[in-house]
């Protein structure tokens, strides 16, 4: 009842194009929007941030890109983890030639980075299709990693051969580095990511949308129409890095802190793809709550054993942590292979007739 | 037929000049000849139709007009002039839009969406004006969205407009596939068995559809049937084929009284 969409008539395309035509998905969102940035920023502990609000939106942001390339454009990457790596080097080299350069700008340009070797990798995708193409990203994934690990000027000839996070200040607050408050960050990624969904969800239901989709469900039927499919697909590709660019430079600078070049290795990759498959592709709202799953579970496994008294041993929690996410890979894949995303919108579809039944 | 003004139809309809013209048509998968110097013309205006048996080349021909098979020889003049060797979206952004045999919609999308598809060619705001949703991809959206939804109202599919494709008959997918491509406002629209697998009701609706596009929008259309008393009263001239050859072409009446479509139809005793 409280989902009735009855008595909203539209008078407009326009109002029938709105970002959300019925009104309680608006004020379900606002609310959302409200805990997101005064309620848990207010109430969250040290480790909520460090364990789950700023990881959640980070990989939801990745998740989110990769969603655009394979969810939208029909395209499969097994290169995320590799494009985020690119993102984060960008970042890295960025903030360390140009010192005064500002964290935030340096975050987005380093997504133009990405998106540029996004599409260099991305142009076998004219050629083949589906596991012949990931097997083609796999390439990038390998290719990149190994660069990170041999170009030593991409570390500044760190003797560790990793990345550290310099200390960067913006307007006299430490937004990165070992000084920096996890609110302060919290707040710069909560920003980034609301601009980027923002952008996402516009892209996806617009033109280019439209014609990411048509390439997916039928490419030779969309070139007929009037697709450039070499367009298409490296767009896709191109928009895809950036946003997946721009997650890998928050992952090291807004979260980890620092960075060796195995922590963009393929299960950084496999990791993404589970949150996208699990959240829904073709989704936008499926990365937040497959990001919710994939990472609070493990947390959630970490924190209920303790707060019911049963003793067991961390390792134990890692192998269950393990165990239960292939079983819910293996779940969704057989009974809703559109995801948590689907689950949601048959839920809603049975909340706005209810408490009929039609 | 080889004036420029045209003709006047045997119901009173202006048919304007050459649209488009094969000339000298050949294709060859290898050493298969698919299609064996065949010319003919499409007047602007007009329901032009293609038949022939099973084989005989006509999905070809339609590929070869939209572009998706590059011809072994010949021409293809579009408004007198030659058209070079073009990608399929070149040549649909070139006015010719078209349904296929075996329905080709974007089953993931909704009917809303699938139709607007047919406006991508009309469509030109930037990356980011769509990314941000304002200015010329917001106007734009807008603009289009009425033209498609003149297309929605004039295939009486309003009322799955929102329905995703995948869930829907195969008469309706039909029905929406041609609004894909009267979407585009296209100067010709080639139709490839627009009423292959339906029964003798939606083949009733169909051909009255292509009838008001025609007779409304004055689209020029091209189409094959199989059905041989759907073409003979829909379409103004037939163009005959059998085995990559052109055996007859010319008005309905003409063509029916041909021995050797007569032949081609009924077999010749040997």
């Amino acid at each position: 009842m409280l989902y009735r969409t009855a008595g909203q008539f539209k008078t407009s395309y326009q109002a029938d194009q709105a970002l959300f035509p019925v009104r309680q998905d608006a004020i379900l969102l606002g609310v959302i929007l409200i805990f997101a940035w005064v309620v848990l920023p207010m109430t969250a502990s040290e480790f909520a941030f460090q364990t789950m609000l700023i990881p959640v939106l980070i990989y939801a942001l990745a998740a989110m890109g990769l969603n655009i390339l394979t969810g939208y454009a029909g395209q499969l990457s097994l290169g995320t983890g590799a494009f985020m790596g690119v993102g984060a080097y960008a970042c890295y080299k960025m903030v360390t030639l140009m010192p005064w350069m500002n964290p935030v700008v340096a975050i987005l340009l380093a997504g133009v980075f990405s998106a540029g070797v996004g599409v260099a990798f991305g142009i076998p995708s004219l050629r083949i299709k589906g596991f012949y193409l990931a097997i083609a990203t796999l390439a990038a994934q390998f290719f990149l990693v190994w660069l990170f690990e041999k170009w030593a000027w991409l570390y500044n000839y760190n003797a560790s051969g990793a990345i550290q996070v310099p200390n960067l200040d913006m307007f006299g607050l430490w937004v990165s580095g070992p000084q920096a408050a996890s609110v302060t960050q919290y707040y710069l990624v909560l920003g980034v990511v609301t601009l980027m969904t923002l952008l996402c969800i516009n892209l996806t239901r617009g033109n280019l949308g439209r014609t990411w989709k048509a390439t997916r469900d039928m490419d030779i039927a969309a070139e007929l129409i009037g697709i450039n499919l070499m367009k298409s697909k490296l767009t896709a590709f191109a928009i895809s890095s950036y946003v997946v660019g721009v997650a890998g430079a928050m992952y090291v600078f807004m979260w980890k802190g620092a960075a060796e070049p195995n922590v963009f290795d393929i299960p950084l990759s496999f990791q993404v793809l589970f949150i996208a498959i699990i959240g829904g592709l073709g989704s936008i709202l499926g990365n937040f709550l497959g990001a919710i799953l994939i990472v609070g579970l493990p947390v959630a496994l970490n924190l209920l054993p303790n707060a019911l008294g049963i003793p067991i041993s961390s390792a134990t929690v890692e192998h269950l942590n393990v165990m239960i996410v292939g079983a819910l890979i293996i779940f969704f894949l057989i009974i809703e292979p559109h995801g948590l995303a689907r689950l949601w919108a048959l839920i809603r579809e049975k909340l706005i007739v209810w408490p009929f039944p039609y | 037929m080889k004036d420029t003004e045209g003709y006047v139809t045997a119901d009173g309809r202006q048919i304007g000049g050459v649209l488009m013209e094969m000339r000298n048509i050949t294709l060859r998968f290898g050493g298969v000849v698919a299609i064996n110097g065949i010319s003919f013309d499409i007047r602007e205006g007009e329901i032009r139709a293609i038949i022939g048996p099973n084989g005989a080349g006509k999905s070809s021909m339609l590929n070869i007009i939209s572009g998706f098979y590059t011809p072994s020889e010949g021409e293809v003049l579009y408004r007198g002039e030659r058209r070079p060797a073009m990608k399929p979206y070149e040549v649909a952004r070139m006015g010719v839009a078209r349904t296929f045999q075996n329905i080709a919609l974007f089953e993931g999308m909704t009917v809303l969406d699938n139709v607007m598809t047919g406006r991508l060619t009309h469509m030109h705001a930037g990356t980011l004006s769509q990314a941000l949703w304002f200015g010329r991809a917001r106007d734009e959206e807008m603009e289009n969205r009425e033209k498609v939804e003149r297309v929605i109202d004039f295939l009486e599919i309003q009322n799955i407009r929102k329905t995703p494709v995948g869930r829907l008959p195969y008469g309706l997918k039909k029905r929406v596939e041609l609004a894909r491509a009267l979407a585009a406002e296209p100067s010709l629209l080639l139709l490839d068995e627009p009423m292959a697998g339906m029964n003798v009701e939606e083949k009733e609706d169909m051909s009255r559809f292509i009838l008001d596009v025609n007779d409304e929008f004055g689209t020029t259309i091209c189409l094959i049937e199989h059905d041989m008393g759907v073409v003979m009263d829909l379409s103004d001239r037939v163009v005959v084929m059998d085995y990559g050859r052109k055996i007859g072409d010319g008005v309905p009446d003409e063509v029916r009284r041909s021995q050797d479509v007569i032949d081609a139809y009924l077999g010749v005793p040997h």
